[in-house]
């Protein structure tokens, strides 16, 4: 019976398509703007966590907050030289820029490297199988999902409790009154980015860690199912963001166990395409048309 | 206290206000009356930085703040109630009020004020834990103002506080209006409802299209027939 095992594997998963899902939605919440590059921060934090595992010989945790700082800064900067300009621009215009800085990302690391992947060191976390109840549970699983666990409940403490979060929550639902507050705008979308690259790039360590190969288009396809996720969940929803990233994970890992292995990928965008006919406000989100 | 020097602001092409100069003295109460889309509301944007006046000046204890933008013109001390509320709906009537101490750094002063809040507005305590979403009307009115209050103003600008609510609550309202200047803030009241406004207010400047068309001070404005005619219901 390794069926728990699956379904740890695919919460653990899922906590990664959460971590960078949570960056999407909180992009989303604050300038809805789908930010078509968050996938590539993630590729970007798995190579600085790569990078500091094996060029500086640092152990995981140290990787892990090297590579979450490096990403927010990262972050900021893409924010900073290419969507600040175009926040009174239309939005498809905004998209396109955004899908052009993933390519710039995607290319320009295989600029500076090359093409070539790389292959996480497997010793960073202990690789044990635990026995637990008769099943045997594979300890890196359990330690990635606690570090997404620990990362989101910093994250719920950050947006609820203190000032930038409650600045944060206050601009993504009515701009000019934050601004009436004092608030300004512009440093509270630098934080939201700041935070949501810090995650991408946690998920990049995490995931380099968990699956071992790295490569400069990385990101591209758990970019594209966080984004189902964060759809899933109720795009602009932080609860929904993790709810669908878990969510999603649990179902890829059903699918393969079920033996249709192949089929995994397809899953994210069957139930992208059924959530947009059936729900396109997501599970937490508010059934109303958005404003302008 | 508050000069403002012929200044023009527009929304694209459209000009909104056209060449408008008046000014409020401390202490006082002045209304600003006027009609559906005179340029109240503009105006007081145009004061709290959320527009910028394309030429003209406005100046605030002697500082040109026309230029400055919306989170220095608060720390200055000016707070704006905008029209229709906005509170933040997603979040509680506390969080509201803590919001509106954004700019301040004194955690003491700050409890206090939130204090002086609930006393002002006893409803809003009782609602705290609320998501502000939920308050009705008057409630958000008074969150809404209880949130300017917590930034510590020296001049309030109230957009329409009178606005869709019932007659024994827009009598609280402007109750509380007349309290908080007699505790020493300064007031820029715009309204449509102009006999509630004209009773509270020192000086009254009626906005046209634009342009300011009357000024004088609250008792001339009421004993006029022009205003009776066009503002007040009188026939
Ligand atoms: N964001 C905007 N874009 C374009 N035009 C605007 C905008 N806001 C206001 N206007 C125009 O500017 C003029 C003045 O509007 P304003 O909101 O200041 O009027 P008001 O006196 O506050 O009216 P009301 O009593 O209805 O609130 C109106 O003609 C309005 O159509
Ligand atoms: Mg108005």
């Amino acid at each position: 019976m390794d069926w728990l095992q699956q379904l740890i594997n695919g919460i653990s998963l899922g906590s990664i398509y959460a971590l960078i899902a949570l960056g999407y939605t909180m992009v989303y919440g604050i300038i809805k703007l789908i930010n078509f590059a968050h996938g590539d921060v993630f590729m970007v934090g798995a190579f600085i966590g790569f990078y500091a595992i094996k060029g500086w010989g640092l152990s995981f945790l140290p990787a892990l907050i090297i590579s979450m700082a490096f990403c927010a800064v990262f972050g900021v900067l893409i924010e900073r030289i290419a969507y600040k300009r175009l926040r009174n621009a239309t939005r498809i215009a905004a998209l396109i820029t955004a899908i052009g800085m993933s390519l710039l990302i995607e290319y320009g690391m295989i600029y500076i490297r090359g093409a070539q992947p790389e292959a996480y060191p497997a010793d960073v976390l202990p690789n044990k199988a635990i026995n637990f109840l008769g099943v045997h549970i594979n300890s890196q699983s359990l330690f990635i999902l606690l570090t997404s666990i620990i990362l989101m409940i910093i994250l719920q403490f950050i947006v609820q409790r203190t000032k930038m979060g409650k600045a944060m929550r206050a601009v993504s639902l009515d701009m000019d009154a934050a601004r009436l507050m004092g608030i300004s705008v512009d440093k509270t979308i630098s934080f939201t980015f700041a935070i949501g690259s810090a995650l991408a790039g946690a998920a990049g360590v995490v995931f380099g860690v968990y699956y071992t190969k790295i490569e400069p288009l990385m990101g591209v396809i758990p970019g594209l199912k966080a984004f189902v996720a964060a759809v899933l969940g109720g795009i602009g929803s932080i609860p929904g963001a993790m709810v669908g990233g878990i969510f999603l994970g649990v179902i890829e890992s059903i699918v393969s166990a079920a033996g249709f292995s192949l089929w995994r990928d397809a899953a994210a965008f069957v139930i992208l395409i059924l959530i947009l006919i059936f729900r396109p406000s997501g599970i937490f989100g508010k059934n109303t048309r958005e404003k302008v | 206290m508050l000069k403002v020097n012929d200044i023009n602001v527009f929304y694209g092409n459209i000009q909104a206000l056209k060449g408008i100069s008046l000014e409020v003295k401390e202490g006082e109460i002045v209304t600003l009356i006027g009609a559906n889309g005179a340029g109240k509301s503009t105006l007081l944007k145009t004061l709290s930085g959320l527009q910028k006046p394309k030429s003209g000046t406005i100046e605030y204890l002697g500082e040109t703040i026309s230029t400055k933008a919306p989170q220095a013109i608060v720390k200055a001390g000016i707070s704006h109630v905008p029209e229709g509320r906005r509170v933040f709906s997603n979040m509680s009537v506390e969080e509201n009020l803590e919001l509106g101490a954004f700019t301040r750094k004194d955690t003491s002063g700050i409890r206090k004020d939130m204090e002086k809040v609930y006393d002002l507005f006893p409803r809003l305590l009782e609602r705290r834990k609320q998501l502000s979403g939920t308050l009705s009307g008057g409630e958000q009115q008074m969150l809404a103002m209880g949130r300017a209050i917590m930034a510590k103003p020296k001049l309030l600008l109230l957009d329409e506080p009178s606005m869709g609510l019932a007659p024994l609550i827009v009598k609280q309202i402007f109750n509380i209006i007349e309290q908080i200047n007699k505790e020493g803030t300064t007031v820029l009241l715009v309204e449509q409802n102009a006999n509630m406004a004209l009773s509270v207010a020192d000086r009254a400047y009626v906005i046209e299209t634009g342009r300011i068309q009357i000024s004088g001070t609250a008792a001339e404005l009421q004993a006029s027939e022009e205003i009776k005619k066009a503002y007040l219901g009188g026939h």
